[in-house]
């Protein structure tokens, strides 16, 4: 990858500085929560109900005296972990799908094709809800859900790098020196159709945060007493007049990552792809 | 001399479909049935205009591209019946060097590991791959530091060398190079073409050379075969070719080249009107039939065969030996 990836070129695209540095705050937090959180996330003191924002609750409290503050600090863990594993699974599925299709093409590739169309054509938070009322309301249905629906751009931009390398002359070359269909996968093809991967990864991972937070808003993801920040907010709306911090924070918090995200991502594309300036 | 390859009759057509239910629109004969053979230690050079096919004839015996109909012997086997072990056996006798050098060599690796990556595939040892990476890179005036680099940040004459090295690690007897200098700056051609002579002669190498420059494929073939629209046209000795070709073409070929000499200037051209018939709907009879200035009535009904008019000089034309062409070629 070559000059490619020094610190210089990095931190000079300004975008992708900006990501990092909110990013890295949010991984501060969701590491030391533990430390930061004043108050563990689901100890209730019903005597200090919908406290407003005051040095011992920064962000102010809950219906049930919960510290808000606190909630939101270890929601960050949630956040990333549970987009973390989304994009883990949805790009495992993707890539490889994509790579066997692109890569062999015919009748596997018309199947792969298809699902990813068909896929496509349904509104993924719609799709996602379907699954999860099927199979219950919990987090690991959720990583289930968003993972099934959004596998398919993976596949696509995969499939279609995938279709162009393989006539390239260096790939030709291996199949003419006697490298196996397997090799020429994971030598040639894979390395080349990584900054793409790597770009798109970045880029989905504040849409399965923001469909994780979503289903928690609509009670299909995590259940209480999980500080899951679509928890807090769905919690927070029946007290929206009274006590609108408990809405507030949780949605500040998500805003502020999900921008990281997209702010690293497209800094990301800039960098490994200088030509699609947009 | 012992015949190395033999290129029976092969023919390769590509089907062009349309839609969702394959609707078969028509079908592009890229190659039409082409036979020639390869003898032990020689260079057989194939030139032809862009989308004549010599590159999927190369492609074809590289195995790289299944035919149509019939077939290719390398030693003797068929190169399309082969499987595993005897498939293995053909894959690491033969190599070939590509055109654009830049695409040659996967961009995610290093030179060292593109040009030891043959010798791990057929399991030679820590100690020999090494052994024999640098006496290849050697041979290639390769210098050893460029090893560790990426391809691009190497010239074009670099990768090149790098791309020979590693078509060369395995000791092949046959090599197909496919415009290896056609993407290189002419100082670099030669030392390209002077290389590739060199280890010709080192390790008794047969080459099949395709290009379509005629003053390189003379510099380096002993005979050469000339295609047109898929077919082959003439085979013959490369002094015989340069001196007294037969086929229409061949000379059209040779009167188009551009001379350096004032004199040559001047001479009258052999024109080869027009463009090339597309390969969709070659034309029935004798494909140069439209732009041939010598064309007669079964030049347009029946397709010329392959025919020995002198000895080891073949040409396919109806009229071969009766037209002269010694006023308009200038080699």
């Amino acid at each position: 990858m070559g000059a490619k990836f020094d610190v210089k070129v990095l931190t000079r695209n300004k975008v992708f500085l900006a990501g990092l540095i909110i990013l890295f705050t949010v991984a501060v937090v969701a590491v030391f929560a533990d430390a930061i959180a004043p108050h563990p996330y689901d100890e209730m003191n019903v005597s200090l109900a919908l406290r407003a924002p005051q040095p011992q609750f920064p962000f102010g409290t809950d219906q049930y005296g919960r510290c808000v503050f606190s909630r939101v600090i270890y929601g960050t863990r949630i956040a990333l972990g549970v987009g973390l594993v989304v994009v883990l699974v949805e790009s495992l599925i993707g890539v490889t799908l994509g790579l066997l299709a692109g890569y062999y093409g015919k009748k596997f590739d018309k199947i792969v094709m298809f699902v990813t169309d068909l896929t496509w054509a349904l509104p993924p938070l719609v799709m996602a809800l379907a699954i999860v009322t099927m199979l219950g309301p919990s987090l690991i249905n959720v990583v289930i859900a968003i993972a099934a629906v959004s596998w398919a751009q993976f596949a696509r931009i995969v499939r279609a790098k995938t279709q162009a390398l393989k006539n390239m002359p260096f790939v030709e070359a291996a199949r003419a020196f006697g490298e196996g269909d397997l090799n020429i996968i994971l030598r040639y093809i894979l390395p080349n159709v990584l900054s793409p991967i790597i770009v798109l990864s970045t880029l989905s991972l504040p849409q399965a945060i923001l469909s994780t937070t979503s289903l928690g808003f609509l009670g299909l993801g995590a259940q209480p007493p999980s500080p899951d920040w679509g928890l807090i907010l769905s919690e927070g709306k029946n007290y929206i007049r009274q006590a609108p911090w408990i809405s507030i924070f949780p949605g500040i918090a998500l805003v502020y990552t999900v921008l990281g995200f997209n702010l690293l991502g497209e800094g990301l594309r800039e960098i490994l792809d200088p030509r699609l300036k947009l | 001399m012992e015949t190395i390859v033999v290129i029976d009759n092969v023919k390769k057509f590509f089907n062009v479909t349309k839609g969702l239910f394959k609707k078969h629109l028509y079908q592009i004969r890229a190659v039409d049935g082409v036979s020639f053979e390869i003898k032990r230690g020689e260079t057989f050079g194939l030139v032809g205009e862009s989308g004549s096919g010599k590159t999927t004839v190369a492609r074809l015996v590289m195995r790289l591209t299944d035919p149509t109909e019939n077939t290719i012997f390398f030693k003797g086997k068929d190169i399309f019946k082969a499987k595993g072990k005897e498939l293995k056996d053909i894959r690491r006798r033969m190599s070939m060097v590509f055109q654009d050098p830049a695409a040659s060599l996967n961009p995610r690796a290093t030179i060292l590991d593109s040009i030891k990556r043959p010798l791990e595939i057929y399991g030679y040892k820590k100690s020999e791959i090494k052994a024999i990476v640098e006496d290849t890179i050697e041979k290639v005036a390769l210098g050893k530091e460029l090893l560790n680099r990426y391809p691009h940040q190497l010239s074009g004459g670099q990768q090149q060398r790098a791309s020979i090295a590693r078509a060369l690690v395995l000791k092949p007897e046959f090599m197909v190079l496919d415009e290896p200098t056609s993407a290189l700056d002419v100082s670099v051609q030669a030392q390209i073409l002077n290389i590739l002579l060199e280890i010709q002669e080192r390790y008794n190498l047969t080459y099949l050379f395709i290009t379509h420059n005629l003053s390189v494929v003379r510099y380096v073939s002993d005979r050469i075969g000339v295609m047109y629209l898929g077919k082959i046209v003439e085979i013959a000795q490369v002094d015989e070719i340069y001196s007294s070709p037969l086929h229409p073409y061949t000379a059209g070929l040779l009167s188009s080249a551009p001379s350096l000499s004032p004199r040559g200037r001047s001479r009258k051209k052999l024109l080869l009107s027009g463009d090339p018939p597309s390969l969709i709907n070659p034309p029935p009879g004798c494909r140069l039939y439209p732009r041939c200035p010598y064309a007669e009535k079964i030049c347009r009904e029946e397709i010329p065969e392959l025919r020995e008019v002198k000895t080891d000089h073949f040409v396919a034309c109806h009229r071969a030996g009766e037209l002269d062409f010694s006023g308009i070629v200038r080699w």
